[in-house]
């Protein structure tokens, strides 16, 4: 006891240590502030640091272990939100202007799970707004660092939570992934990032940014931490109609049991994963790891999947045609900000709309709002959902020749911030290597297979067939017992970052 | 109406076809919301009805009431819908501040149900318009507008569920559109599905009106009438666009395409929004609710939990039963009464007779006929018929039988006690009548007098007399008789 070190810490090891009654929640929850407070100002990844509600729970659940009570399997746990979690009482903006003073009077249902598991909530991360970017460089509330190069982004939208888990200020977080939002910065800050199968864990709660597309997951710094939060924040919600009835699988065991190895099993390699516009230091790293996955007992199974090269125009046009119908609500009617002295309904709305949002959502609402518009739509969102038909049809084809399939998460490691913020274009196509697994709605998680010369991590990606998290879990659990690159921390920064580096105006991005 | 607009109408009618089609939006009396768990009742205090989803607030999601989805299938069974095994929902996206999301959850390509026909007579002229759908969506909230140019927002009625009932424009006048409503309220109030009520705007329709020069085949331009909040109100308001859009085409001028707002208190439309300034609802399908999937079996035991339906009853009236059509139209028009007319029959009563009672006594004291069932009647149907019976058998006078049922009404108690406890059984005994008629006609020698001189109209005086004597209770038929005879004899 006393000599918590938060840095490294893992899920399972507090969790463990907590329920034993070996280190108290609450020495945890200090150590963990403590490093948000003196690391997390350089790396900006927290927008709220609810300390005063964590140390009150904390002392909960030491209470409740001292009286004997049953505490829920991650007791003692600090977690943090990304701020699309509508958390009860405490203000959830999306890093938007226009959500700024919105305190909801409920909880969302993923951390609603999570509370009753046991765990403290230390505060709110940041992200891009809406959810909408690939670098975090869209937040209203400012820029996130990653954690391993103060110059470089740690992706997006899930930055906070993606740089938070990295740099050790939360031992696991919540993010949500309409694009590729948990894998793509799970990639780019060396961590573990889950998307789920859609339906497999509740949206109630999670501010829509594309319905069809979102997906809450989990970050940790390890397979196991994702598979432990997966666990309980998983299953059917009767209040989320599209959450799915299946019941929750073993996900701890499943990746336990990859450490004994991957006999059987065929990995699917898709060859439009490796195609052009590729980083050749990305390309070795991904090759190694599946190599690595031979080596564990798997079989190679060549892969096509051809609709690949539509998946993204597919999916700017699904996503921006539900984000502006999602962001119509947000008109300062009822809640967040509303623009003074508005002299009419009309000058109410387009104030409002016009000062509140910033330019990322404005765009996609301005694309949505043609996608669906009169006289459109079979040519647009008609043809999308055909695509979108398709792509899944490609993975029940390719599920079919095998059991798992292993491609990079994205084709480059971190950029630097304002290096894509001014071709929306270019930003859009850090997702290419993620889009396609929210468009088939089957699950995907990153993983850390190595580092680029500049000790920038490389994320590999592990999908699986819809609800076959726990053969991803196998697999991704085989790989982490085999590779060291999971026990790599990043530098604490605790001095503020060079004035000059923040980009004002950031521009681009998906989800 | 005055005389002088009815003749301006029909003067329309001769030169011009009206053509109606009529969206109807009847709210389901379902316990809770549309999409969400708070009341769907009204009259509450503002936004006291409202939770996070109904709200709209960022993070909800809907959640279909199984109630609401059971009273669309049972309407639509009731008016020979096709039921689609799998339909959808869709956002429909408009800005107001009634509108907490911004769209509205409706139905666009894939209603619940297709086709159908409303069937209902107009002055005992069958009628039968044909239907194109019957969606399901969500009600806005209110604007509620203070002084000032200050607006509050109640959302109380946002998120109560809707069925919109689309009609073919099979309606060809005013009145038939008015009926067309009040058949289709009847319907509702029968299947328990929507109070009709449309003062309280729990039932709305709306209007699509056009003109065309008889013998034409092609529609004219449609103007839309909306805020009719009464049948008078529907008939009012048509007749009222028949005659300006005839008065626009007798000119020479184009009718514009537009919906127009009726304003009862002056009796006249505004114009409010044209074709080119109509909303793009940008519809698209939902992607919180997955599709609607309803089995075989389900709609076979919601057909199966219909109640035997107002036109079947009407035809069951007219027809075994042998009531006027009007009986059996005042009869059937609410369910309740229909029902208790039925119990009536079914306790031993003659249709005929029950319907006369039921008409003339029972309804002439109700208040509110569409409230029968809360007021809990007084007089049970079991206790009219034993009534009737009382009656048939000679037992009571009919004077002395609406004597008897008021104070049933007004003391709540049976004919039988009330007959027994007043001694007020008719006497038929031919012994005692005579007696007393012999009493009478002894008392009254001035006018026996007159009578066997030639004026037999004081029969009835003598008659009279005789009830009197016997405080009402001798049988009038058999005291007519006697004194008949008494008086005759003499002659």
């Amino acid at each position: 006891m006393g000599s918590f070190d938060a840095r490294g810490a893992s899920i399972g090891s507090i969790s463990d240590a907590v329920r034993a009654r070996k280190i108290k929640a609450r020495e945890v929850t200090e150590a963990f502030l403590e490093r948000v407070e003196k690391v997390g100002p350089a790396l900006g990844a927290y927008l709220l640091v609810t300390a005063a509600s964590a140390r009150k729970r904390a002392d909960e659940i030491d209470q409740a272990l001292a009286a004997g009570q049953e505490v829920g399997p991650l007791a003692g746990v600090p977690l943090a939100l990304k701020d699309i979690f509508v958390t009860k009482g405490i203000e959830t903006t999306c890093a938007s202007k226009i959500l700024r003073g919105f305190v909801p009077p409920f909880e969302s249902t993923p951390s609603e799970r999570l509370a009753a598991a046991g765990t403290v909530m230390l505060g709110k991360l940041n992200m891009d707004e809406f959810a909408m970017g690939s670098s975090n460089e869209n937040s209203s509330r400012g820029l996130v660092r990653n954690p391993w190069s103060l110059a470089h982004v740690p992706g997006g939208s899930s930055g906070g939570s993606a740089a938070a888990v990295a740099a050790s200020l939360c031992a696991g977080s919540l993010g949500t992934d309409t694009g590729g939002s948990i894998r793509q910065p799970a990639s780019l800050c060396g961590i573990v990032g889950m998307k789920p199968t859609y339906g497999r864990v509740s949206r109630y709660g999670v501010v829509a940014f594309a319905s069809s597309l979102d997906h809450p997951g989990p970050f940790g710094r390890t397979v196991d931490d994702v598979a432990a939060l997966l666990e309980v924040i998983a299953g059917q919600d009767p209040r989320d109609a599209t959450s799915v009835p299946a019941p929750v699988g073993r996900y701890r065991d499943a990746a336990r049991a990859g450490r004994e190895g991957l006999a059987g099993l065929r990995i699917g390699v898709p060859a439009e994963y490796f195609g052009a516009g590729m980083d050749p230091e990305i390309e070795a790293a991904v090759r190694a790891g599946i190599d690595e996955l031979v080596q564990a007992g798997a079989t190679i199974v060549p892969l096509s999947l051809p609709h690949t090269k539509y998946a993204i125009a597919t999916y700017y046009l699904v996503c921006t045609a539900e984000a502006a119908s999602n962001l119509a609500r947000y008109d300062g009617v009822k809640y967040g900000y509303r623009a003074p002295d508005a002299r009419s309904l009309e000058d109410l709305y387009t104030r409002t709309r016009g000062e509140g949002f910033g330019l990322e959502p404005k765009r996609r609402i301005m694309l949505g709002t043609y996608v669906l518009r009169s006289g459109y739509y079979d040519a647009y969102y008609g043809q999308a959902l055909k695509a979108r038909r398709k792509v899944a049809d490609d993975f029940a084809a390719a599920f079919a020749k095998c059991d798992a399939i292993v491609t990079p998460t994205s084709p480059i490691p971190a950029f630097k911030f304002g290096e894509k913020t001014a071709d929306p274009l270019q930003m859009y196509l850090a997702d290419v290597m993620t889009v396609a697994a929210n468009l088939a709605g089957v699950p995907a998680l990153s993983q850390c297979c190595g580092f680029t010369k500049a000790g920038l991590p490389i994320g590999l990606q592990v999908m699986g067939p819809p609800l076959g998290e726990e053969m991803v879990f196998r697999v991704a659990g085989a790989y982490e017992s085999r590779t060291k690159w999971h026990d790599r921390l990043p530098p604490d920064h605790t001095t503020a970052p060079l004035p000059g580096t923040a980009v004002a105006q950031a521009l681009g991005g998906a989800a | 109406m005055s005389v002088a607009t009815t003749e301006k109408v029909s003067g329309a009618l001769a030169k011009y076809e009206v053509v109606i089609g009529l969206e109807v939006h009847a709210q389901l009396s379902t316990k809770s919301k549309i999409f969400s768990w708070s009341s769907a009742a009204f009259g509450a205090e503002p936004n006291a009805s409202t939770d996070p989803i109904c709200l709209g607030m960022p993070g909800t999601l809907p959640v279909l009431n199984q109630e609401a989805v059971q009273a669309a299938v049972r309407l639509g069974l009731a008016v020979g819908s096709h039921i689609r095994p799998r339909c959808r929902f869709a956002r429909k996206h408009y800005f107001y501040p009634d509108l907490p999301k911004g769209f509205q959850i409706s139905q666009f390509d894939e209603p619940i149900c297709e086709g159908g026909t409303i069937r209902f007579r107009v002055r005992g002229e069958a009628r039968a318009v044909r239907l194109v759908r019957i969606h399901m969506e969500e009600d806005a909230g209110k604007n509620v507008h203070a002084t000032a140019g200050v607006s509050f927002v109640d959302y109380n009625r946002a998120g109560v569920p809707l069925c919109e009932i689309v009609s073919e424009p099979d309606v060809r006048s005013a009145e038939d559109a008015a009926e067309y409503v009040r058949a289709l309220r009847t319907l509702v109030r029968y299947l328990g599905i929507c109070d009709g009520n449309m003062e309280e705007g729990s039932m709305r329709c709306d209007a699509n009106v056009s003109l065309r020069l008889r013998g034409e085949t092609k529609y004219g331009t449609k103007t839309e009438m909306k805020n009719m909040n009464s049948f008078k109100n529907v008939r009012d308001a048509i007749e009222h666009e028949v005659r300006r859009q005839a008065a626009l085409l007798d000119r020479g001028e184009r009718v514009i395409q537009e919906s127009r707002l009726w304003d009862a208190a002056r009796g006249l439309s505004v114009a409010m929004r044209s074709k080119e300034q109509a909303h793009d609802y940008r519809y698209f399908p939902e992607p919180d609710l997955p599709p609607l999937a309803l089995s075989e079996a389900y709609v076979a035991a919601a057909k199966a939990s219909l109640p035997e339906l107002p036109e079947d009853r009407y035809e069951r009236y007219t027809g075994p039963s042998g009531l006027t059509p009007q009986d059996a139209g005042v009869l059937v028009a609410e369910r309740d009464i229909a029902d208790y007319f039925d119990a009536t029959v079914k306790a031993g009563a003659a249709p005929k007779k029950a319907a006369n009672w039921v008409i003339n006594e029972v309804l002439a004291r109700v208040d509110d006929a569409r409230r029968l069932a809360e007021a809990s009647l007084p007089v049970p149907a079991a206790a009219l018929a034993e009534l009737i019976g009382l009656v048939d058998a000679g037992t009571l006078s009919g004077k002395l039988g609406k004597d008897v049922f008021l104070r049933m009404w007004n003391e709540r108690r049976r004919a039988g006690d009330i007959v027994a406890a007043e001694g007020l059984a008719q006497v038929s005994d031919s012994g005692s009548i005579e007696e007393a008629c012999r009493k009478v006609v002894a008392a009254h020698p001035g006018e026996l007098e007159r009578y066997r001189a030639g004026e037999k109209k004081l029969l009835g005086f003598f008659v009279g007399a005789v009830m009197k004597e016997t405080d009402g209770k001798a049988n009038p038929k058999g005291a007519n008789e006697i004194l008949r005879r008494l008086l005759d004899q003499g002659a």
